[in-house]
């Protein structure tokens, strides 16, 4: 049987659910073992993503124009696209900023009134990705095979979600073990 | 006392006349999902969780405020019922703020418990983000709107076990929310008597303790029906 080609990406996101995947330990010897990965922050230096991935973890939210481009990107060259966990998922803590209303009142905040004296709002277009005006869960704006809740899935939850699908079998998402948010 | 015998999953169960539905399917033990009922105050319908099909009757009805009947013929569980129930969910989750992750309930909310309950791994609905006030002017509680649901618990409980009436619903549609007093800062009602009730109450991380941080919430939902029983059927004790 040919190797799963396994990708994971960060979006808006803290990289706990990162964290977490590395907390597999030992595991991830069985996932060597029958996935390549071909695209990962914490996996593999390509910068960009490759054509045909077969599995992709997506962690955080759709917050920015980066996000978006990517996250198009990805979906066009995966077969299974995973929401795993909860900013990617329901958008969780940095949608907290569309309550707001508008990005203006967070960058003010963050840059003007917190910054030092030569505060000013980040302006470099092509280099520094514009924020998006309101920040979405993944699924609003691409279609999403399987979801992984959780802030962020513990080690066993994610186990118990793509051990299944690297022998082609789809996981049984069902019970606090597996569904839990936070 | 009168008894009707009824037929809920196909189970036989004989209850006392004017019992709720809700009531019956656990003389039958059959579990209903529920999230605004609350053991020991009055029910409202308020949230749509407890729907059942009912032989004979075309809409589904709220177990916990329907009455039990003779002969009725009560399903509990269908696909149409269960998709009824996520989709309930799901709304809640659409509705407000909910940042489990940050949530002074998460690990104690009765909301996650009945997402997990129906299924949920995502929610189909729109995120509405609105904007809502949290009222940290009492003393010792505090109230984030971000995460109410409206299932008016908080009242119920003020009103019929404390008596004292602080809480109230004002405004329709996505406007609605609870207020305390008349729509004054918690602090300022008067007739709040800090007994915590309301905290006990609640079922998200609505209203919570001050000083609570993330899921640290504790609450005491069996004092409020404890307290119920032992006025009505003079039991001092727990
Ligand atoms: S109230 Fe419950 S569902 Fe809402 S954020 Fe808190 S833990 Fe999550
Ligand atoms: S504050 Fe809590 S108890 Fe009161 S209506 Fe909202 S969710 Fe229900
Ligand atoms: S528990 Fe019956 S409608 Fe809420």
């Amino acid at each position: 049987m040919d190797k799963v080609k396994l990708a994971t990406v960060w979006l808006a996101g803290c990289s706990g659910c990162h964290m977490s995947f590395l907390d597999l330990d030992e595991w991830l010897f069985e996932v060597a073992k029958f996935a390549d990965i071909v695209y990962s922050p914490v996996g593999s230096d390509l910068k960009d993503y490759p054509e045909d991935v077969d599995v992709c973890l997506v962690e955080g939210a759709v917050a920015n124009e980066e996000n978006l481009e990517l996250i198009y990107t990805v979906r066009e060259r995966t077969k299974l696209l995973i929401s795993f966990g909860d900013c990617a998922v329901t958008a969780n803590v940095p949608a907290m900023r569309n309550m707001l209303g508008s990005t203006e009142p967070v960058l003010k905040r963050c840059y003007l009134e917190l910054g030092d004296e030569t505060s000013q709002l980040p302006h470099e277009p092509g280099i520094v990705p514009e924020l998006l005006d309101r920040v979405r869960p993944v699924h609003e704006l691409v279609s999403v095979d399987l979801f992984i809740p959780g802030c962020p899935p513990s080690a066993p939850r994610i186990q118990a979600a793509i051990e299944p699908l690297l022998k082609g079998e789809k996981p049984v998402m069902e019970g606090r073990e597996m569904l839990k948010f936070g | 006392m009168s008894v009707v015998t009824l037929k809920i999953n196909d189970i036989d169960v004989a209850v006392e006349a004017g019992t709720t539905l809700l009531d019956a399917a656990k003389e039958a033990g059959v579990r209903i999902p529920t999230l605004c009922h609350l053991d020991g105050v009055s029910d409202v319908g308020a949230c749509r969780l407890c729907l059942v099909q009912i032989e004979g009757i075309p809409k589904l009805l709220p177990a916990c405020v329907t009455e039990a009947t003779e002969g009725m013929n009560v399903t509990t569980e269908t696909p149409e019922l269960q998709e009824y129930r996520r989709m309930v969910v799901e709304m809640l989750f659409a509705e407000g703020n909910h940042v489990c992750a940050v949530c002074v309930a998460n690990e104690h909310c009765e909301l996650q418990d009945v997402a997990i309950e129906v299924g949920m791994d995502h929610t189909r609905f729109t995120y509405r983000f609105p904007e809502r006030e949290v009222d940290i002017s009492h003393p010792q509680f505090g109230i984030d709107h971000n995460r109410c649901i409206l299932c008016t618990r908080c009242v119920r409980v003020c009103d019929e076990i404390e008596g004292a009436h602080v809480w109230d619903v004002s405004g329709r549609g996505p406007a609605a929310k609870v207020i305390t007093g008349l729509n004054q800062p918690w602090g300022d009602v008067d007739a709040c008597t800090a007994c915590g009730k309301c905290v006990d109450a609640c079922p998200t991380g609505s209203i919570f303790r001050k000083g609570t941080t993330v899921a640290e919430i504790d609450r005491d939902r069996g004092k409020l029906d404890f307290l119920v029983t032992a006025r009505e059927e003079k039991k001092w004790t727990r």
